[in-house]
């Protein structure tokens, strides 16, 4: 059964719901099993994230980190590549961003800076993913292990740098010193007042990650570049026989996904901690897996996954909040759910949706 | 001197173990052609269980069984996923890393209201140290007494089952026909199922037979190793595992090997912590938690040796197209 058997609105839209359906589904009967009512925990988890100014602000504020890595994932996925590793280049870009910040956020003003970070954090989360890539394109590691590796490997190196090296003097604290007001992002809620959205971090990257979105659809779709990645992924052996340097393409490829993944700590760390700490990506580059796979790799698809695990994050803070039977944890649960389900079992429902289309376009075919 | 070697060497034993079940259970999934990036999840998975069992029966045996359950369970979800659905075997992993981190705390919590962690076990509800005949007696005997009495014996029995896996691993991947067949599955399904085999069936197997191991693995963590789960146990011993089966090169005996330097590696750590070498000053731990990983990214460069996985794995296999 291949894929051209289905209408889009299908493909694109029924089955993705379906799928979705059945995650929230088993989501319900988890929260069943813990004796609570899942009708309940719907409406507080939709009122906690969308209801008022300061839910949709904290909705957002998490969308902004899924965009980030959710085009990582998505950007390698159109060369056919499996970038695992956003989690580890997004905590690796956070060191740049720092080292904008703590070098500039007492000269300059943010928006002096802020070019700065970009640069820094997705030069450093490029590099993180070099290595990986490299060794991929020219000596066949699969890149899949070597970002897992390089996940843990950023981590300890994370923890030793913040201990010994930019841990604020004096402090136990394995953090820097809080930025200055020139290393700070302003949050949206002072800059429109109106929308209400109260004390959430939600800040100016999210148009940094808007503005992503659109550069990695200009790149994918209207460049040679980006003709040559998505060559490269759907036939690695037709792109090479036409000229495309696989080791070239493999590389910058991974860079740019890279990059994308390192840009979250813009978000995080310049948006709305203002110092380096640890642990701060905590699965966002996990999750940006299945907010690529939701978003079919495309950055529309991608923005409207991002807000969808955006309001499972704030909206479940606000479940547990009312409801302290069920934990933060349900979100990892929900988040789990919907990787399989939207995921590993994408397919589950296409065999009987398959079936239930073909008659009927057969019957046409028959009268016309 | 010899008595930090052999303490060193004996909590080597005690650490290697979940690392060497989990990597066994991985290699009999990986040589059918399943990867999995799983065994993280399964492992925390089964110590829950086995912890939260053992703690309501006081009996380590049946939580053994429950924890082997579990992880068998989300096996065959694994298996659902990327052998019937043909689905992507990474996404497949990832998920269920994310079910067992979040349903072990979350049930954790509304069932044993401890902050997700399970009541400390009580007596009979965890494996207790076995002492070999005659260690007591030899504990003096200098050399024989440290080797005997401290290494090899006061070990609970779930370490003895894991080393006594390798060969076993071994004799049934290497000396019996479903061995043959399991690496066959991995390397050619298409030949296998043209032989009559059922590559569906084969790889079901496969992937149960990781979960039994796995479930094992995250058993000894919460009742044999510790009394009682603590949320997110595992700590990443499951990547471990999976760095330390590449490490091996996808094979039984390496695979002990490579478990036992990681395993070395994180009780130098330990040890280490705080010390100063002459000349070359206070290693950081951090060094220490990161090189199993690093040894397996310059093994992944070709630089010692070249692991080559089996070739069908990761592949989801297509009996027919249509």
């Amino acid at each position: 059964m291949s894929a051209g058997q289905l209408p889009r609105w299908v493909d694109y839209g029924l089955i993705p719901f379906l799928n979705l359906a059945a995650a929230f589904l088993v989501s319900g009967l988890v929260v069943v099993l813990i004796g609570e009512n899942p009708l309940d925990a719907v409406q507080l988890l939709v009122w906690g994230s969308v209801g008022y100014g300061e839910g949709i602000g904290f909705t957002l504020f998490y969308a902004t980190n899924f965009i980030f890595t959710g085009l990582a994932v998505a950007v390698a996925f159109h060369a056919g590549l499996f970038n695992i590793g956003g989690e580890g280049q997004a905590y690796i870009g956070g060191l740049g961003v720092a080292f904008a910040c703590l070098a500039l956020d007492q000269i300059v003003p943010w928006y002096i800076t802020l070019p700065f970070a970009i640069i820094g954090s997705s030069l450093m989360g490029a590099a993180w993913a070099f290595i990986p890539a490299w060794l991929q394109a020219t000596r066949g590691s699969h890149v899949v292990i070597t970002t897992i590796m390089f996940n843990f490997i950023a981590s300890s190196l994370m923890v030793y740098l913040l201990n010994n090296a930019l841990k604020k003097p004096g402090s136990m604290q394995p953090e820097t010193r809080t930025f200055e007001a020139g290393g700070r992002l302003p949050f949206l809620n002072d800059i429109f007042p109106s929308f209400g959205f109260g004390y959430a971090p939600v800040n100016l990257s999210l148009f940094v990650a808007l503005a992503a979105c659109v550069l990695v659809w200009v790149l994918i779709w209207r460049t040679k570049l980006g003709f040559e990645i998505r060559s490269f992924g759907a036939n690695a052996t037709a792109a090479v026989y036409a000229g495309i340097s696989p080791v070239r393409t493999i590389v910058i490829t991974m860079l740019i996904s890279g990059g994308l993944a390192g840009m979250m700590a813009i978000n995080e760390i310049m948006g709305s901690q203002h110092r380096l700490l640890i642990d701060f990506v905590t699965g966002y580059g996990f999750v940006g897996i299945a907010v690529a796979l939701m978003g079919r790799a495309h950055p529309v698809g991608i923005v409207l996954a991002s807000i969808l695990f955006g309001m499972l994050y704030q909206g479940g803070a606000e479940l547990s909040f009312e409801m302290p039977n069920i934990t933060r944890d349900m979100i990892i649960v929900i988040q789990g759910l919907v990787i399989l389900f939207a995921g590993a079992l994408e397919h589950m429902f296409r065999p009987a949706i398959v079936k239930l289309f073909t008659p009927s376009r057969a019957l046409a075919a028959k009268e016309a | 001197m010899f008595e930090i070697v052999i303490l060193t060497l004996d909590s080597t034993v005690r650490l290697s173990t979940p690392l060497l079940l989990a990597c066994l259970a991985g290699l009999y999934s990986e040589r059918s052609g399943v990867v999995d990036i799983g065994l993280e999840g399964k492992m925390l998975g089964a110590a829950f269980g086995a912890g939260a069992v053992a703690y309501l029966t006081g009996n380590a045996w049946i939580g053994l069984l429950a924890g082997m359950a579990v992880s068998i369970g989300l096996s065959l979800i694994h298996g659902f996923a990327s052998i019937t659905n043909r689905g992507n075997q990474i996404v497949s992993g990832v998920a269920i890393n994310f079910l067992a981190a979040g349903l072990t705390a979350l049930l954790g919590q509304t069932w044993f209201r401890q902050g997700g962690r399970t009541p400390s076990l009580p007596e009979g509800g965890r494996f207790r140290d076995i002492i070999l005949p005659y260690a007591e007696e030899l504990r003096d005997v200098p050399v024989i007494g440290g080797l005997y009495s401290e290494l090899l014996s006061g070990h609970n029995i779930l370490v003895y089952a894991a080393f006594l896996a390798v060969p076993l691993t071994w004799w049934v991947l290497f000396r019996t026909r479903f061995g043959l067949r399991l690496r066959a599955v991995g390397e050619n399904p298409a030949a296998v199922d043209t032989a009559g085999i059922s590559v569906t069936w084969l790889r079901y197997r496969a992937v149960i037979a990781c979960g039994a191991l796995c479930g094992v693995a995250g058993a000894y963590l919460s009742i044999a190793q510790s009394s009682g789960f603590i949320k997110d146990m595992t700590a990443g011993k499951g990547f471990i595992a999976l760095a330390a089966l590449i490490f091996a090169k996808w094979k039984p005996a390496n695979a002990m090997f490579a478990c036992l330097l990681f395993g070395f590696l994180d009780a130098v750590a330990i040890r280490m912590q705080g010390q100063k070498l002459p000349g070359i000053g206070e290693i950081p731990v951090q060094f220490f938690q990161a090189l199993p990983y690093i040894l397996t990214v310059i093994l992944l460069a070709g630089f010692i040796g070249k692991a080559i996985p089996p070739k069908a794995a990761g592949i989801p296999y297509l009996k027919e197209r249509s």
